[in-house]
């Protein structure tokens, strides 16, 4: 007899309700193709005939400069990110105490569960001008003045940091904890350093953790959008911002539609170049 | 093997490293906590003097009570919505080949690479064409999307720790695919379930940027009453309420911890 599991039962009942989702998923990506493609009526949520003007739209330059903005303060935070969140992985799948190993990973992690609206503000006390750090640097007797730190891209890539932080860290435990720690022992019994172990051995072996972890922490900086508003304050211009003010102020949605188009795009572009440009290296740690 | 003067330098210096970005991690959450008991209005550290009034003025402030009252309405019915969708997809991803496979699962995938802005304004343009704008049943929807992949993360992963010869001698022994579906594949699934429907609630009670392109005024969350009260006033009502969502998420996860391990969720779990 063939065991009933290899019969596919239930099939439909357990895809339909997927299908539905996604059909929901394409229809709105779908929605916004189509309102990229039409003209803007003002006053209206409706749109007029077929146009490729909104696109042309996009070569203002304060949408070109958001757009260039948006890449650097994505590739910016993610390189940061990656720097600071690798010591934290590290330490996350060598420690040898249970203890601090559910230390380290819910502290870690707990920020990734927290919306965007929770810690931006929590940001908006640490970094305001009457904020913790300026009121801690000024009674130790450092500053006389504020340090400006909101509405700086400085104080925007601090939070974005932070936002992202959890995921790197995530994707680059899980990448070190497949290394098999005989590689490192090898070479150490070899006679290489811990140092000379960690860059030859396990830097090279993690690096599509870290190849992972970059560009994912680009796409949710590029996703981003209540830290920009608030910490840049409309100095800093991202497309989030931008396509939100399009969208919800002015109601334009077919400019709002193609920016996101473009958005989305230059994003998926940027990750796909990040990830070729690191294939040579990967072959580096090649198994 | 001998541990010599720069060997153990490295190893303090690499501790402290990690001890400061920590830090770095928890600072604001410190910061917030310390701001909302506070009892001036303007911030300031160390406060002088500690009160509970921001709290009490954040729990009768009318947009959060009936923010709370759509978040929680909200994430409800999302969070189930999700579990049951997950499930059935987590399953069939698992066990049986069908067409259109890759293709289902990168569309149900994407919300984790498409920005929720763009999400947010594509169902907004959606139910604006069909005229159920600003709906509840949008903002469902649009949470269902969002925290969906999670789901299927976590199920998958439950599933792949059940032993599929369980199912088998349930079948061999004459149980019908519905009884071992019951009997056996669910029982043994609850865990994963448990969590990944605490994840979904989780992460549906804090999504912001998606629920700010498709709520109303008579619809919006906690978070985008939120949004809304930082952009008007500049006092420490939202540390109260900051200090709420940060207790509860925490609480939240302490009890998915113990359901399943995050290590084994996250996958950072030592293999060897």
């Amino acid at each position: 007899m063939t065991p009933a599991i290899r019969r596919r039962p239930f099939l439909p009942l357990f895809v339909t309700p997927a299908v539905l989702v996604a059909v929901a998923i394409v229809a709105a990506m779908a929605a916004i193709l189509r309102y990229s493609l039409h003209a803007y009526v003002p006053g209206s949520l409706d749109v007029g005939g077929l146009t490729l003007e909104n696109f042309s739209d996009l070569g203002r330059p304060i949408v070109l400069r958001a757009l260039r903005d948006t890449v650097l303060i994505c590739f910016e935070t993610a390189l940061i990110t990656l720097i600071v969140g690798y010591p934290v992985a590290y330490a996350l799948v060598r420690t040898r105490s249970l203890f601090l190993k559910s230390v380290i990973l819910v502290t870690a992690v707990t920020p990734l569960f927290l919306g965007e609206v929770v810690r931006t503000y929590a940001w908006t006390v640490v970094l305001g001008n009457s904020g913790f750090v300026n009121a801690t640097l000024r009674q130790l007797g450092l500053i006389e003045r504020p340090i400006q730190l909101m509405f700086t891209e400085l104080g925007v890539i601090i939070a974005l940091v932070h936002v992202t932080l959890p995921v790197m860290v995530i994707m680059l435990a899980a990448a070190l904890a497949h290394i098999d720690r005989d590689y490192e022992r090898a070479a150490q019994s070899l006679g290489a350093g811990p140092v000379r172990a960690f860059l030859t051995v396990t830097l090279p072996l993690s690096l599509p953790g870290v190849v992972a972890g970059f560009t994912t922490a680009f796409a949710w900086t590029f996703s981003a959008f209540a830290t920009p508003q608030v910490i840049g304050g409309g100095k800093v211009g991202v497309v989030s911002t931008l396509v939100y003010q399009l969208g919800l102020s002015s109601f334009n949605f077919p400019v709002a539609a193609s920016l996101s188009l473009a958005g989305l795009v230059l994003a998926l572009g940027t990750m796909w170049l990040v990830r070729r440009a690191a294939r040579p290296l990967e072959a580096l740690g090649g198994h | 093997m001998r541990r010599g003067l720069s060997t153990r330098l490295l190893g303090i210096s690499g501790k402290v490293l990690v001890g400061l970005i920590l830090a770095f991690i928890v600072l604001p959450a410190l910061v917030v906590t310390l701001a909302a008991f506070n009892d001036r209005a303007i911030l300031s550290f160390p406060p002088a003097k500690y009160s509970t009034r921001w709290f009490t003025r954040a729990l009768t402030y009318r947009d959060f009570q009936t923010g709370l009252w759509n978040s929680l309405v909200v994430t409800a019915w999302a969070s189930t919505i999700a579990l049951v969708v997950g499930t059935g997809f987590a399953i069939a991803l698992k066990r049986y080949a069908f067409r259109f496979k890759a293709g289902l699962e990168g569309v149900l995938l994407s919300p984790l690479i498409v920005p929720h802005f763009t999400i947010g304004l594509g169902l907004l343009v959606l139910a604006t064409g069909i005229g159920a704008a600003r709906g509840f049943a949008v903002v469902v929807l649009t949470h269902v999307i969002v925290v969906l992949p999670f789901v299927i993360r976590s199920v998958y992963i439950s599933l792949q720790n059940i032993d599929e010869r369980l199912e088998l001698a349930a079948a061999s022994l004459g149980a019908r695919p519905g009884r071992v579906l019951g009997t056996i594949t669910l029982p043994l699934l609850a865990p994963g379930l448990v969590s990944g429907w605490l994840f979904a609630a989780i992460l549906s009670f804090n999504e912001f940027t998606a629920s700010l392109f498709v709520t109303g005024q008579a619809t919006q969350t906690l978070p985008v009453a939120m949004y809304g009260y930082v952009r008007e006033f500049a006092d420490p009502t939202l540390a109260a309420v900051s200090v709420i969502y940060i207790a509860v998420t925490a609480l939240a996860l302490t009890v998915a911890n113990t359901f399943l391990g995050l290590g084994k969720v996250l996958n950072v779990e030592q293999g060897r």
